[in-house]
Order: C-alpha cells, then structure tokens, then sequence
C-alpha cells in the first residue's frame, strides 16, 4: 500500500471534516472559559445535568434490557412480517423527534391508547412533567440504535459455536452466559454507548412529551434551547461545552469497543469443524 | 437512464429549484409571536392581495425564540413581539431599524380542556399538585405574564411544564393532557370547542404587542405600517385583539 491516496478522496474528506467540525470550533471560540465554572456551577446547570445523567442512563438501560430479547428474535427467529417488524422497531432513528412525542401522547397519554390502563392498572394519571415520561421519551429514540447494533453482533456470531457448547453438555443458561453473551460484548457495548448518547442528546420527543419541568424533565438540551431563548447565551454555550466534554470523554473512552472490537477467540469458522 | 425516467428527474429537479428560487418576487419576512399565528395568516394574505409582487414569509414562534433567532443573525424583516420585554432584548442588540410601536393588546386566560375534568373554577385551583398544569417558560410573554397574574392572587403553583410557545401549552390543554392551561384570550378561540375558558375577571393581566421593522428594507416599513393602519387594526380587532 504504497500509492498516494487520490487528492479528489482526500479534498472531500477534508469538506466532511470541516463540515462536521467547523460548528464544534465555532461553539468553542465563543465560549466564554473565563466564567465557564462559575455558569456551570449554578444550581440549575447542575440540576439539568442531574436530570440529564439520569434519564439517559435509565434510558439505556431500558434499551438494553428490552432491546437485548427484541434484537435476539430479529436475529434468530425467522417470521412472515420480520422486515415489517424490523422497519417499525427502527423508525424512531428517522423519524422527527417530535413527531415521537405526539405519538407518545396518543398511545401513552390520558386519552392515548392504554392511558385509562395504565391509570388503572398502575395509577399513573399523567406522564408530563415526570421523570419516568423523560425516560420513556429518551428510549423511544435511543433503543433503535442498540437494537440494529446487537442484531447485527448476534447475525454475525456463529452460531456452531453454541451449537458446539450444547453437544459438550452445557445447557441453555450456560450457552448464553458462557458463550454468547461474551462474544456479543463488543456490540452489547458499542449499542448500549450509541443509545446511551442519542438519549443524553434527546430534545424533541421529551420536551414534546414530558414537558419541561426543572429537577424532573429539564435535562441539558431542554435548558440550553431555554437559555438560548431566555438571552442567556454565555449559559447555553456552557451547558453546550458540557455536554459536549461528556459525549467526546465516553466517545473516545470506547473508541476501541466501537470501531475495531477486539477478538477474544480466533476466528471461529477454522477452529471449529463442521459436522 | 430511459427517457421518461430522465424527463420525471429534470422535472423534480425543476420544481424543487422553483420552491427555492421566488424568481425576482420581493419577499418580507414576518417574524411573529405564536399567538399572532391566525391573525397574522390573515393580515399577510390581505397585504399580498393588496401588494401582488410581495411575498410574505411568516415565521411563528414564542416571542423569545424569535428574538434568539433574530439575535443571532435570521434575515426578519418585521418582528411582532407579544411584550415589550422580548422586543427590548431586539432593540438593544441594535436590530430595530425603526422605534417599535405597539398594535395590539391581549390578555392572561385560564383554559381548560371542554368538559373541565379537573374541576377548575379559578386561579386558587391552580395550587392543587394533583392537577396537571402548563403554562409558558418564563422567558416567554405568556410565562411571564402568567407569574405575573399567579402572584397578584398569592397562587403558589407549580407548573408541570413550562412550554416554549404559548400554542404548546394550548395543545397540551386541547389534547386533555394538561388540566389547565395559562394563555391569551384569543388562544381560546383558537382551541375551538376543545377547550373552554374559565373566566379571570380582574384577576388578568393585560400584554401588549409591539410591531418593529428589523431591516432597513423598504418592504419592512411598509408591512409594519399596514400593520398598524386600518386594515390591520380590523383584522387584529376580528381575531379578539383589543387596542393597545
């Protein structure tokens, strides 16, 4: 590979650097160091990101721990109507978050779909102004991105090697924690961080949703759209720095899980012989 | 690529270009707080009837979104702000081309979804934690009239959510989510028979709007002047605004 990389390739990759990056150098030449830990030592910048750190962890948590059996059944399970499954599941990544958000209404809200059940059932009366509303908001959005990345992990793990666990007399639990879910770690991880970052990024679908209330729903994107608008852009830019310090620290922290998961065994198909 | 598949493409291609162009037309663009927004439609429609060259882009939002985006560089021409404060905040980043003048006065309404299943009476009310409540971020016109009015009637309310644009909180109210909602008399009529008004008496407030060109385009003067001539204020006056 001694070639010179073609000069076209490399201008167009210079364009989607400056494309992607030229907003971030912006925001950081504005942003105003001096008083940055005074602005985000206020009450309310830490109440956000308190909000903020809660509704995405839960949020991906939820996405792992529905997304993990939903990913499972699209990868193993053949059915008539998978694609049409498959297609709904991933919706939210392109749909307008907004648009999730007055869908959430309809199916969720007091006169949605199961409100009067889950009124009922469970004796929620509204979900607007509550936490757990931010949450499921946040996962509406976040779970696509964990479930196509486990399908994808479990697609191309082999399936001869559980099948091999089993003939050696490990039952199904054994298989899946001895087995599967070790080989399925790189992209359990590099799932759990995608949908982990789209919730702490969520905007439209929670304010829409759960409404903005501080200490509840208010997380950083709500309050820095708030700050903006309330004149305050020394704080919205702040609030911006933080939370783009907190993506680019965890980012960069599974940089190596993401983009090239290491191989814990060798390369399955030339240990194993086919039977 | 067959014929007829390159004819449909340069005809896409043709009609995105002309939604893009506005070939020479002379546009203004209107910025407008969101409980102008039918008002406005009105107003617009009945200028370009009278000026056939002008087209007007409309751009609704709470009052304080407008000014961030105006701020920040958005090519307006007009801003119509639902308080003096918002256009304050235009005018001292030196973006009014003209003083504003006011054109318009609304007032604080208590709305409730048709049927009132909250049992809403009044203000007092309004401190129940069991009831759902939406009123407008206090950085908005409607947000700051609104705690303006709940602290005349020492009411202790928290809010369940505080919307950007006086609509959302209409929409939370009109869709039964929220059990109450703080906007202006003339978003009621706006939520038609979805919503119902619980009335305030003296306890409102009254907001008045402020109309300023923020270009120096010629077009911009014009619009606002029609805003505020005869025509304008008998639109305004059919849509429930009173006179400042």
């Amino acid at each position: 590979m001694s070639r010179r990389p073609p000069v076209g390739v490399l201008a167009m990759a210079g364009v989607a650097i400056g494309v992607l990056g030229l907003p971030l150098v912006g925001l950081l030449q504005r942003t105003p160091w001096s008083s940055l830990g005074a602005t985000l030592g206020e009450a309310a910048t830490l109440e956000a990101l308190r909000v903020s750190a809660v509704v995405s962890l839960a949020a991906a948590a939820v996405s792992v721990m529905l997304g993990l059996p939903l990913a499972w059944v699209l990868a193993r399970l053949p059915f008539r109507g998978r694609a049409l499954v498959r297609a709904v599941v991933l919706l939210p990544m392109v749909l307008p978050p907004v648009v999730g958000g007055i869908a959430l209404f309809f199916a969720l809200g007091r006169r949605g779909l199961i409100g009067r059940a889950l009124q009922n059932g469970f004796g929620v009366d509204t979900l607007i102004g509550t936490t757990a509303g931010a949450v499921i908001a946040a996962a509406f959005v976040a779970m696509p991105f964990f479930v196509i990345t486990a399908e994808a992990g479990l697609r191309q793990l082999d399936p001869r090697l559980e099948s091999a666990a089993a003939t050696l007399g490990a039952g199904r639990w054994t298989v899946l924690r001895r087995i599967t879910l070790p080989l399925l770690a790189p992209s359990l991880a590099a799932g759990a961080t995608l949908s982990w970052a789209r919730a702490l990024g969520e905007f439209g679908a929670t304010i829409t949703f759960a409404g903005n209330h501080p200490g509840r729903t208010r997380t950083l994107p709500l309050a820095i759209a708030q700050a903006n608008e309330a004149g305050q852009p020394e704080a919205a830019i702040a609030m911006s720095v933080l939370l783009i310090a907190v993506s680019l620290v965890v980012l960069v922290g599974l940089r190596h899980r993401w983009l090239a998961p290491r191989r814990r065994w060798p390369e399955p198909s030339q240990e194993i012989p086919s039977p | 690529m067959p014929p007829r598949t390159l004819g449909a493409l340069a005809g896409a291609l043709a009609w995105l270009a002309a939604g893009c162009g506005g070939a020479g037309e002379t546009t203004v663009a209107v910025y407008a707080a969101a409980s102008l927004s039918e008002a406005f439609e009105d107003l617009a429609a009945r200028y370009e009837a009278a000026n056939p060259d002008v087209e007007v882009r409309l751009n609704f939002a709470g009052s304080a979104r407008l000014a961030a985006q105006i701020g920040a560089g958005a090519r307006a021409d007009v801003f119509a702000s639902a308080n003096g404060a918002t256009m304050g905040r235009v005018a001292a980043e030196g973006r009014t081309a003209a003083p504003p003048a006011l054109f318009a006065r609304n007032r604080l309404a208590l709305v409730v979804p048709a049927g009132n299943p909250g049992a809403v009476t009044g203000l007092r009310d309004l401190s129940d934690d069991s009831l759902v409540l939406a009123v407008c971020a206090p950085e908005v016109p409607c947000g700051a009239l609104a705690r303006a009015v709940l602290a005349d009637a020492g009411v202790d309310a928290d809010a369940d959510t505080a919307e950007t644009s006086v609509r959302a909180v209409l929409t939370k109210v009109m869709l039964g989510e929220a059990d109450a909602g703080l906007v202006y008399a003339t978003d009621v009529a706006a939520g038609g028979d979805k919503v119902a008004a619980v009335p305030l008496g003296p306890q409102t407030r009254f907001n008045d709007y402020p109309v300023a060109a923020v270009s120096d385009r010629a077009v911009a003067a014009h619009f606002m002047d029609f805003v505020l001539g005869p025509d304008g204020r008998r639109i305004l006056s059919d849509h429930g605004f009173g006179t400042p």
